[in-house]
């Protein structure tokens, strides 16, 4: 049995954690896109198996990285699309169609894994970590934070331009008006479905990019239901979130670092089931969401937009 | 103050406005049919109508949030089609909605950049904002702090916001919703003195009101509406309300009940030193102490916000009280369920009566039957009897008028007048020991509210103990034997109904205490 307090262990830890907050990060900021011009999708979970896949099939045929994210991206846009045209168009129930979009997503993903690679799992070459120079050569501290791969370092530089774009420009004013008040945007201007359609978009984009990070950023090949849950924890990590983004970084972290620890504590062989210890980051999740209150929660969150009769 | 960033910089300055035969149907309904309507810069004109005579949908159409079917609208005798607010917008059309469109977790210069291109776009601009909204304020000597959030601010105050948002939009033609709804006496007098200014800066103005006597003191010319057709045009010379009301109505209407001297009895409803918390647990009722005996109206007059919903909530049991008491015919039942209170002989009129007072989905027959469904004869061993339920439902619908197609209509069809009708009839049904009935005519039109008052008089007669909250005083003052006055949650003083004075209750509205309690 290791040693689960000496320095290499909770810096390995913390390493580990700062990777896995990574998809956390990209699902999160693009649900608190959606949710905070009052969009509810719960369909990130697959479209993040639409992402994983492509991204994944276009890497393992052309072996460039850039076109799997890109694939990945465009993909997350059309599930975006659909998912917009079902509840904001057409004003369909929110949970009800993003349930749908991820048995699709996921549904569809596994089909193209056993008709196009023939269910084998395989692996490609995925992003390598970069050292940053200097900085990734202070012991522990450069092995932890600035030995990463790119795709993390761009999960972490996303949470300022997210919060820029939502509080510091006249299109955020937009974005938070429509999931406040939508009422009060439409007779100001300001297009309900414009703008719901576009977080919508934006949404799914980077929940397409968050489950490239499985196939090709992380573990490098592709297996059915891969994410495992993710984009759901992605969807309650904004509310525990209370509609912001540094609240979406203290959330992926705080849920990584939990779960960084029971997968140490596993390969460190401490006495718990196994079981239990994954249970551990979900209860986490569960807590915290019972003691969210917000007053920044928008108001108009999951409602359809109608301009109304009276 | 417009500028390249202001889309209303670049056009000319609105001198005429009109709407020529403006028609628009709905399904089922005619909403508007061949409307005129013409206004000038510097005029105020009255839009005068009964809820439901097309106003709001004409004005919706001005504003570009509907389109016409047919007609035409003509600014400086161009014609323009809007088919968003937007190009409204950029006509130099601006609204102030009844209910106020403001997004309560923003600020004051938020609300008012919301929309509209910055000076360093794509980046908000808030100080440029908020430079150019205190010199509009200036002008028209509105007090407003930028930087605080909606939600913090008064109606009243709210009120400016939406004024300055659509002055700093460059709007040249005002449209105001019923805009006194929310103000005490003394706040829609300045409110007028504001009106008045922007009619002196050559602004346009269509006020919208089914207020007779505002109609009167502020407009130059009045529009009115009825049934979707416009019925009148008439210069504000030697107009009276009893002509303003018929044109309205269609047949003349009772502006003054008979109040017949009643036997006040026993003290029905006995509130004792109550204190209320609200949605965020801060005190809203404080201390309040109150007794109503029947066969009286006691009228509880007070801008909103001041603790009437709160304390409406905890008569009706519907939310608990920090300390105090509540007696019902000297019983204790501070801590009783609303069902106990129901039997107890009390009926509720709730404020919000498309939330609380009916549901929505269900027809008039199940909406009728709600509280005594569990009872004989409405239905027996938990089968409900729908034909006496369908009995006893048009009996009720016949007595109250209230105009509907058939008893399985479902209740969210009906207008608002016929729903307030609808609750009336099923709480009076029970003939109550006691009412609360909070804000029974807001958002009523005359014709409703005349019957509605007839039928809270005529409860009176019978014995009823009615606690009547509301923010139109000329309601209270018609109806109330004694009107206490409630601000900030407390009672300013309670004070003789007859001989109340508008001025003096606007002044306890606004927290000056009453010296001589009667």
């Amino acid at each position: 049995m290791g040693n689960l307090f000496s320095t290499a262990t909770i810096f390995g830890i913390i390493g580990m954690a700062i990777r896995l907050a990574m998809p956390y990060l990209y699902a999160g900021l693009g649900e608190l896109f959606n949710q905070a011009a009052g969009c509810f999708n719960l369909g990130v979970e697959g479209i993040m198996m639409m992402g994983a896949f492509s991204a994944f099939y276009v890497v393992y045929q052309t072996g460039n990285l850039l076109l799997g994210i890109i694939a990945a991206a465009v993909v997350g846009l059309l599930m975006g699309l659909i998912m917009s045209l079902i509840s904001v168009t057409f004003k369909a129930a929110q949970g009800i169609s993003g349930i749908g979009l991820t048995m699709f997503g996921v549904g569809l993903s596994s089909l193209l894994f056993k008709t196009l690679l023939q269910g084998t799992v395989l692996s490609v070459s995925g992003f390598t970590p970069i050292k940053i120079p200097f900085l990734g050569d202070i012991p522990y501290i450069g092995e932890t934070f600035f030995q990463n791969n790119l795709m993390v370092y761009l999960a972490y530089c996303l949470i300022p331009v997210c919060s820029i774009v939502l509080y510091k420009t006249t299109l955020g004013l937009k974005i938070r008006s429509v999931g406040q008040n939508p009422q009060a945007a439409d007779t100001l201007g300001v297009s309900v479905i414009k703008i719901r359609y576009l977080c919508v978009c934006i949404g799914s984009i980077l929940a397409g990019i968050a489950g490239a990070t499985f196939s090709i950023a992380n573990i490098n090949m592709f297996q059915e239901k891969m994410t495992n849950g993710t984009g759901y924890i992605a969807v309650a990590l904004v509310y525990f979130s209370g509609w912001k983004p540094k609240g979406v970084l203290f959330g992926a972290l705080l849920f990584s670092f939990v779960n960084a620890l029971q997968l140490r504590m596993q390969v460190l062989g401490i006495n718990i089931p196994s079981d239990i210890a994954m249970m551990l980051p979900y209860i986490l999740t569960i807590v915290t969401l019972i003691f969210v209150q917000s007053r920044d929660a928008p108001a108009a969150l999951s409602v359809p937009y109608e301009r109304s009769e009276n | 103050m417009p500028d390249k960033n202001n889309p209303a910089g670049s056009k000319q300055p609105m001198n005429r406005l009109q709407m020529i035969d403006i028609t628009k149907q709905f399904p089922g309904v005619l909403a508007n049919d061949h409307v005129n309507l013409d206004v000038s810069a510097g005029e105020i004109l009255a839009l005068l109508g009964e809820n439901g005579a097309g106003k709001s949908t004409l004005m919706k159409q001005l504003y570009g949030l509907y389109q016409p079917d047919s007609g035409k609208i003509l600014i400086n005798e161009k014609e323009c089609h809007f088919s968003s607010p937007t190009d409204a917008i950029h006509a130099g059309i601006g609204m102030i909605h009844q209910h106020f469109m403001l997004v309560s977790n923003l600020t004051v210069r938020e609300n008012v950049a919301l929309g509209l291109k910055s000076s360093k776009q794509p980046f908000l601009d808030l100080n440029t904002v908020e430079k150019k909204m205190m010199e509009i304020c200036d002008t028209y000597n509105l007090k407003l702090n930028p930087r605080a959030f909606i939600w913090q601010l008064s109606v009243g105050e709210q009120q400016r916001v939406e004024i300055v948002k659509t002055l700093y939009r460059g709007a040249d033609l005002l449209i105001l919703d019923e805009p006194t709804a929310v103000l005490t006496p003394q706040e829609v007098d300045e409110f007028f003195l504001i009106l008045k200014k922007m009619a002196q800066e050559k602004h346009l103005i269509i006020f919208i009101s089914h207020k007779l006597n505002e109609v009167l003191a502020i407009s130059d010319r009045v529009t009115i509406l009825r049934d979707g057709r416009s019925v009148g045009q008439r210069e504000n010379k030697n107009l009276t309300k009893t002509e303003l009301a018929q044109m309205m109505v269609g047949r003349p209407v009772v502006l003054q009940y008979d109040r017949e001297a009643t036997v006040v009895g026993d003290v029905k409803l006995k509130i004792e030193d109550l204190w209320v918390k609200n949605d965020w647990n801060e005190d809203q009722v404080k201390g309040i102490s109150l007794e109503i005996r029947s066969g009286e109206i006691l009228g509880l007059a007070g801008v909103s916000g001041n603790g009437q919903r709160e304390l409406a909530e905890a008569l009706a049991g519907l939310r608990k009280c920090s300390k105090g008491h509540i007696e019902i015919e000297k019983k204790d039942m501070t801590k009783a369920s609303p069902y106990e209170r129901i039997l107890a002989g009390q009926s509720y009129i709730p404020e919000e009566r498309n939330k609380e007072g009916i549901v929505r989905e269900f027809d008039i027959m199940e909406n009728f039957i709600l509280e005594d469904h569990d009872k004989i004869p409405y239905s027996k061993h938990l089968i409900l009897n729908f034909s006496n339920i369908a009995t006893a439902t048009r009996k009720a619908v016949d007595d109250f008028s209230v105009k509907t197609p058939t008893l399985t209509t479902k209740v969210k069809n009906l207008s608002g007048g016929n729903i307030q009708k609808l609750i009336l009839a099923r709480e009076l049904n029970r003939n109550p020991k006691i009412l609360i009935a909070a804000q029974p005519t807001r958002g009523v039109d005359i014709g409703a509210t005349e019957y509605i008052h007839r039928r809270l008089l005529k409860q009176r007669k019978e014995g009823t103990a009615t606690l009547l909250i509301s923010e139109d005083l000329d309601e209270i003052r018609a109806l109330s034997d004694r009107i206490a006055v409630i601000f900030e949650g407390r009672i300013m003083g309670i004070v003789d109904g007859p001989t109340a004075t508008a001025e003096k209750l606007g002044l306890m509205m606004a927290g000056a205490q009453e010296e001589i309690q009667i």
